[in-house]
């Protein structure tokens, strides 16, 4: 009995103990899903840039990386929800579902998913970024520096968030010089670096001189840099990559937004929302551009920056018309959010079609 | 389309360029099979010679050390597979399959500090000679060393078959290792030297990816170039010749869709990006249709596992 008594008493103690640490050091967690590897060097490496950020404001964070767009991110979400964390950033389209209906089980804990559309719960918020706004002005330095009138545009699949950069890029590049020819390329990746150097040396040899991209890997500004022509970064600056050929990047800034949601839900005021964030916010940033460019070209760029910023230019201003010739965007409208979200046609003056 | 003579010229050097992993991955991995061993492992070889290659070049800065560096370790990560599958005994194929995922895994983890590192530039050779020729000129001239042995590779790794006592060793321990033991042939040992050659020409076609074909290191890099390697030999019917060409149609084919592409031609990409396969496919087994040579080349005990002792 005696000693019955001695052991409870020094087991409530360290229970005690352990009870008041937990609560001494309840700090907000935060846990990131990735689909692809951290070293990627393109779309989940910006987003782990990301959560560093929120590390170094004193958050304490865990990610889990290559998570397919299955059943699997359930259950990666349910673990993640489950072992304390408050808030769960899902970084993949594909997480639209897995992350609704893992909300709903736990609706103590936020959830941010990037570039959907589905907020069933009150406590999923969704966010992207305007990458099309950083493609304006990488199409407005495309039409100024090409001099065989001939753009090579390699691309990943054909989806909205895809095509409205293609239309976006031509639309800019378009307005400075009517004569390009946007030839575009369907690589059926997100990063290859084999293929994607390869669909860069098929355009180059079909006399593109400048090339953009929407696939992730430095391969295309490194086969750009050996032929001798222009292209842009991708996701991240790449500038040490092909200091000759890239003229400037058009970087994913996850960072700012992460601390910024992270600290609302340590001090309670989090809300629902649904963040559409580009140049203005931060969250689109463009690099240095390259003393490649005339100073007049530079000056130019600047000021539409500014202007995108401020949002006294919108990259989708009319007239715009489609392929065929039929009215998108009437004269002096912009387009919208939704017709934004759900591009799927391409304006004028792209060549080809999109692939079924 | 500008039907311009050097534009052809410089589309079959790019060809070329991207064929070269295939040729050197599975001209490695036709030896192995000869001497009858089954390594599903290039993939893992290959991402591992990458790694290696590319982590060795930043740390040292001696192109010479990573190139040799990324073979040895090649050889160093069959070894494993070696000792599982010679010494031990082990199943080939799950073995083989287990070096896969243990070398993507492991690269992904030794390659974490060498993300967003930019890669060095490789010497070319003859780049003065390339305008000389017409058409020829970029075919033949400015390319790196790596590129000219992986082309003379079929060629030498025939004449080692067929013309060599080695060669001959190498064949009968696949065909009938029990006979060649019979007349003294020490079978474990000809097979570990098979599967080490193997993981050494895999590492060297991994780290021409990662050091000249597009210098640079990211996860998983080789994407799937290793399988490939793997279907050419058994399309192929082990025959390093038709190696080379299989790779040439799947490298070219790979390119040329991208050209159609560029050019407008109105076919869905889809199918234009699932042609390489299937076209590569479809050559090698119609070259390759006369069974008694098909049953000549295959080697025969290939995947069995031998003990010395039955």
């Amino acid at each position: 009995m005696h000693k019955f008594l001695i052991r409870s008493f020094v087991s409530s103690l360290v229970l005690l103990f352990t009870l008041t640490v937990a609560a001494v050091a309840k700090d907000v967690k935060a846990a990131f899903v990735y689909i692809g590897p951290t070293g990627d060097h393109g779309w989940t490496y910006q987003h782990d840039v990301g959560r560093k950020a929120v590390e170094a404001a004193g958050f304490k964070t865990t990610y889990v990386e290559g998570v397919p767009e299955s059943a699997d991110a359930e259950r990666v979400l349910r673990q993640l929800a489950n072992s304390g964390h408050d808030i769960i950033f899902t970084t993949s389209f594909g997480y639209m579902n897995p992350t609704n209906k893992v909300a709903k089980e736990f609706p103590n804990v936020k959830f941010e998913h990037a570039t959907g559309y589905k907020r069933e719960h009150a406590n999923v918020s969704t966010y992207a970024a305007r990458f099309y706004e950083g493609r304006t002005i990488l199409g407005t330095i495309a039409g100024t520096m090409t001099k065989s009138n001939v753009i090579g545009y390699v691309a990943s699949f054909p989806i909205p968030e895809v095509i409205r950069g293609i239309n976006s890029f031509t639309l800019a590049a378009q307005k400075v010089n009517p004569n390009i020819k946007t030839k575009i390329v369907w690589a059926f990746t997100w990063y290859d670096p084999g293929k994607e150097a390869e669909a860069a040396k098929a355009l180059i040899d079909q006399g593109a001189d400048v090339i953009a991209q929407h696939t992730d890997s430095t391969a295309i500004v490194q086969m750009a840099e050996k032929a001798g022509v222009y292209a842009f970064g991708q996701a991240s600056d790449m500038d040490k990559f092909a200091p000759k050929a890239v003229l400037t990047s058009v970087e994913n800034n996850w960072g700012p937004y992460y601390v910024d949601r992270v600290k609302a839900v340590a001090n309670g005021t989090w809300n629902q929302k649904d963040t559409w964030h580009g140049i203005g916010d931060g969250m689109v940033v463009i690099s240095d551009l390259d003393s490649q460019m005339p100073a007049d070209l530079r000056s130019k760029v600047k000021k539409l920056q500014a202007d995108l910023a401020s949002g006294k230019v919108h990259s989708f201003t009319g007239p715009i018309y489609d392929q065929k010739g039929n009215l998108m965007v009437a004269e002096g409208k912009t387009a919208d959010d939704g017709m934004l979200a759900g591009m799927m046609t391409y304006v004028k003056g792209v060549e080809g079609d999109i692939p079924k | 389309m500008i039907v311009d003579i050097n534009f052809v010229g410089l589309i079959i050097a790019s060809i070329m360029a991207s064929a070269v992993p295939l040729i050197l991955a599975s001209c490695g991995e036709l030896i192995t099979e000869r001497s009858g061993v089954l390594n599903l492992g290039v993939e893992g070889m290959m991402i591992i010679g990458a790694i290696s290659g590319f982590a060795l070049m930043t740390v040292t800065g001696s192109l010479i050390i990573a190139i040799f560096g990324a073979m040895l370790a090649g050889v160093l990560i069959s070894t494993i597979f070696a000792f599982l599958t010679q010494t031990l005994i082990t199943n080939h194929v799950a073995t083989g399959l287990a070096l896969t995922i243990f070398g993507i895994g492991i690269s992904a983890m030794i390659g974490k500090n060498f993300v967003g590192i930019p890669g060095k530039e490789f010497p070319v050779l003859f780049e003065g000679l390339k305008d000389t020729i017409p058409l020829l000129g970029p075919i033949l001239f400015g390319h790196s060393i790596v590129f000219y042995f992986a082309f003379a590779l079929p060629f030498i790794t025939s004449y080692f078959l067929k013309k060599t006592k080695i060669g001959l060793i190498v064949r009968a321990v696949g065909d009938s290792p029990e006979s060649a033991s019979n007349q003294g042939i020490n079978v474990r040992l000809v097979r570990y030297a098979c599967i080490l050659y193997g993981g050494a020409m895999s590492g060297l076609a991994g780290a021409y990816l990662s050091m000249i074909y597009t210098p640079q290191w990211i996860e998983n890099m080789t994407g799937g170039r290793g399988w490939i390697a793997l279907a050419l030999v058994v399309f192929s019917t082990w025959n390093p010749i038709k190696i080379l060409i299989g790779a040439m149609i799947f490298g070219g084919l790979t390119i040329i869709q991208f050209h159609m592409q560029a050019i407008g031609v109105r076919i869905p990409v889809q199918f234009l990006t699932a042609l390489p396969y299937i076209v590569t496919i479809i050559v090698l087994v119609v070259i390759s249709r006369d069974s008694r040579k098909i049953r000549l080349s295959t080697p025969s005990s290939l995947g069995k596992s031998f003990h010395k002792d039955n």
